[in-house]
């Protein structure tokens, strides 16, 4: 098929175009629901909310919950934790911010940040290692919190990163307390 | 493969390639610069319309699998899951069910036009026979893909397909074991259907390719039957072809999409979103719609093993085809009585379908034994002797000719000049 460019563009040349542009439109949009129903779908999104109720948990007790198939610490913390926890300064920390997900991301890594208002002993934590992602020991470690056996990773009784290659503290999750003990995670 | 090719790389990257890989001088000698008569008619669109149904097929397939739990105590409901959970998984769900019936319907327009243009005489042949080996290959494809969903026709269909193998004296209880892989329909054999239903459009394609280079060889045939004889009677695919092709296979997605956003079961059968129930029978068996003349034949013979044999050989006649057919004229347009036949046979052919669908009583079984004789009547007797006996119309000196000679170039009879595409009936 001849072009001519230097002539005026002709009819063709616009029904070429025209054709092309709503044929590229109608593949885009044949081909979106391909892509996206990748994405989680209802049952996956269902289980985007872990309720757990933990009435039962007494001090210095930990237990372990599958949310979003990661594992969360839940624990109990002893006033000895509590206390070592809110002595440390902040300039001794290899990572200053929260991680908490109930708080905006500037917050600082404070006993305070790394729990629940209304109940300091409670801690609640993505159980996954921040370096490469082994699950941490509980109640093991040189300060007293976690311990990664994968890579050598200390966390304190707060969940943060003391020593080791692990950059971050432990993530904390977004969730809420009810009265009756039922802790929602997600 | 195709000699056409006038391709000259522009580009350094072009010249590169085309060095180490020709592909791209393979690419336009086979659809942009190839010759092609240049009077082709919209029942030649279905090869491209084939083609688009197969890739998505393909593509639907794949993305169904990430949801797709192929184990008989899970695949119902993750079938459900796809309806009701999944991302637009309704809609994948219903563009590759109701493309199976699509696919059908396209290869069987594209076959009988193969039929009454004489597509499958010489020297395209082996283009035929590779057609119907992608057709029985699709047929394959079909059946497996309907076990899938375990629903209750899903697995009593797969259990009536798979008994026909026991109908084969001494050996036929062994290879049913050994399909089933177990002693019926089960788990195992659900199993196996899913790697076998993934396995096979990949064969399809494969298939595909060779069928396409056989009539690239050749040419193509034409709505005439009469060999291009000068550059006259072809125009380059490209833009010709690619662009008719591209208008009818716009229709026909609009006809595939009517189905599947507005009847979207229509095709199908309800008994199908039942769960299997190895223990109870739906009252009337059906195999979907595209296999209802070939299951009318099976229950028109009393014989078990008659019927088996009939059904097969209904199927495998279309190989031998090229030799059956005696006539020396290739079109039907030029073929007075054989253009009647064919629509004889067409008629059987919706019947025999029709017949299908009801239950094996009264007078269907009847009608299916007139339909199932002259279905092989039309293939054993009539194609072999008209050739030998119709006088057929005069044939124009060529395609130009039939395509210009409607104003008195060649004979042209009233009932419709040579090659006018819309007369043809």
């Amino acid at each position: 098929m001849a072009t001519n460019a230097t002539a005026e563009p002709t009819r063709r040349d616009f029904l070429y175009i025209a054709t092309g542009a709503v044929g590229a439109v109608g593949v885009a949009a044949a081909a979106w629901p391909f892509v996206y129903q990748m994405n989680p779908d209802a049952a996956a999104l269902a289980l985007s909310t872990t309720e757990v109720d933990i009435s039962s948990l007494e001090e210095g007790q930990s237990m372990t919950v599958n949310w979003r198939g990661k594992p969360v610490f839940i624990r109990y913390r002893t006033e000895e934790e509590i206390d070592e926890a809110k002595k440390v300064p902040l300039g001794e920390l290899k990572d200053i911010e929260a991680r908490n997900a109930n708080l905006p991301d500037s917050a600082e890594a404070t006993d305070d940040n790394r729990g629940i208002k209304g109940d300091e002993a409670l801690l609640v934590m993505i159980g996954v290692c921040t370096h490469l992602g082994c699950v941490p020991l509980g109640q093991k470690g040189d300060y007293g919190g976690w311990f990664c056996p994968c890579h050598g990773s200390h966390y304190d009784t707060a969940g943060r990163i003391r020593k080791g290659p692990a950059p971050e503290n432990l993530a904390i999750p977004q969730f809420t307390l009810s009265d009756k003990k039922i802790l929602k995670i997600g | 493969m195709s000699g056409h090719s006038s391709y000259q790389p522009q580009s350094k990257f072009a010249k590169w390639l085309e060095a180490r890989l020709p592909i791209l001088s393979l690419a336009h000698g086979s659809f942009i610069a190839f010759p092609t008569p240049k009077n082709l008619n919209w029942w030649w669109t279905f090869g491209g319309i084939l083609a688009i149904c197969l890739v998505v097929q393909i593509a639907t397939g794949i993305v169904l699998v990430m949801h797709y739990t192929p184990h008989a105590d899970m695949a119902f409901d993750s079938v459900e899951g796809i309806m009701r959970d999944v991302n637009y998984g309704w809609l994948l769900r219903y563009m590759h069910a109701n493309g199976a019936s699509m696919f059908f319907i396209a290869v069987y327009v594209h076959m009988a036009r193969g039929l009454y243009y004489g597509s499958y005489k010489a020297p395209r042949e082996v283009s035929w026979i590779l057609g119907v080996i992608i057709y029985l290959l699709m047929m394959a494809t079909g059946f497996m893909g309907y076990v899938l969903p375990w629903g209750q026709m899903s697995f009593w269909g797969a259990t009536v397909i798979t008994n026909f193998f026991s109908a084969i004296p001494w050996v036929g209880d062994t290879i049913a074991t050994w399909l089933w892989g177990g002693f019926s329909v089960g788990n195992p054999t659900l199993q196996r259907f899913f790697s076998l239903h993934y396995l096979l459009p990949f064969m399809i394609a494969g298939v595909v390719i060779l069928h396409v280079w056989a009539f690239h060889t050749t040419g193509n045939n034409n709505p005439s039957g009469i060999e291009p004889k000068s550059d006259q009677d072809t125009v380059p695919f490209h833009p010709y072809y690619t662009m008719k092709d591209l208008l009818y296979i716009v229709f026909f997605l609009i006809f595939f999409a009517w189905f599947m956003f507005y009847i979207p079961n229509y095709l199908g059968h309800a008994d199908n979103y039942i769960e299997a129930n190895p223990l109870s029978t739906p009252a009337h068996i059906v195999p979907e719609w595209y296999y209802l003349p070939f299951y009318a034949i099976l229950r028109a013979i009393p014989s078990k093993l008659g019927g088996v044999i009939a059904m097969f050989a209904s199927i495998l006649i279309l190989f031998v085809v090229p030799w059956l057919d005696t006539s020396k004229v290739r079109s039907a347009t030029f073929r007075p009585l054989y253009k009647q036949f064919f629509w004889i046979f067409i008629a059987v052919v919706i019947g025999l379908g029709y017949l299908g669908s009801k239950p094996a009583e009264g007078i269907y079984v009847t009608l299916s034994r007139i339909g199932t004789f002259w279905y092989f009547f039309h293939f054993i007797v009539i194609l072999p002797l008209l050739g030998m006996l119709e006088k057929p119309k005069p044939l124009p000196a060529s395609i130009s000719e039939a395509v210009l000679g409607k104003k008195g170039g060649g004979s042209s009879p009233p009932s419709g000049s040579a090659a006018s595409p819309e007369n043809r009936g």
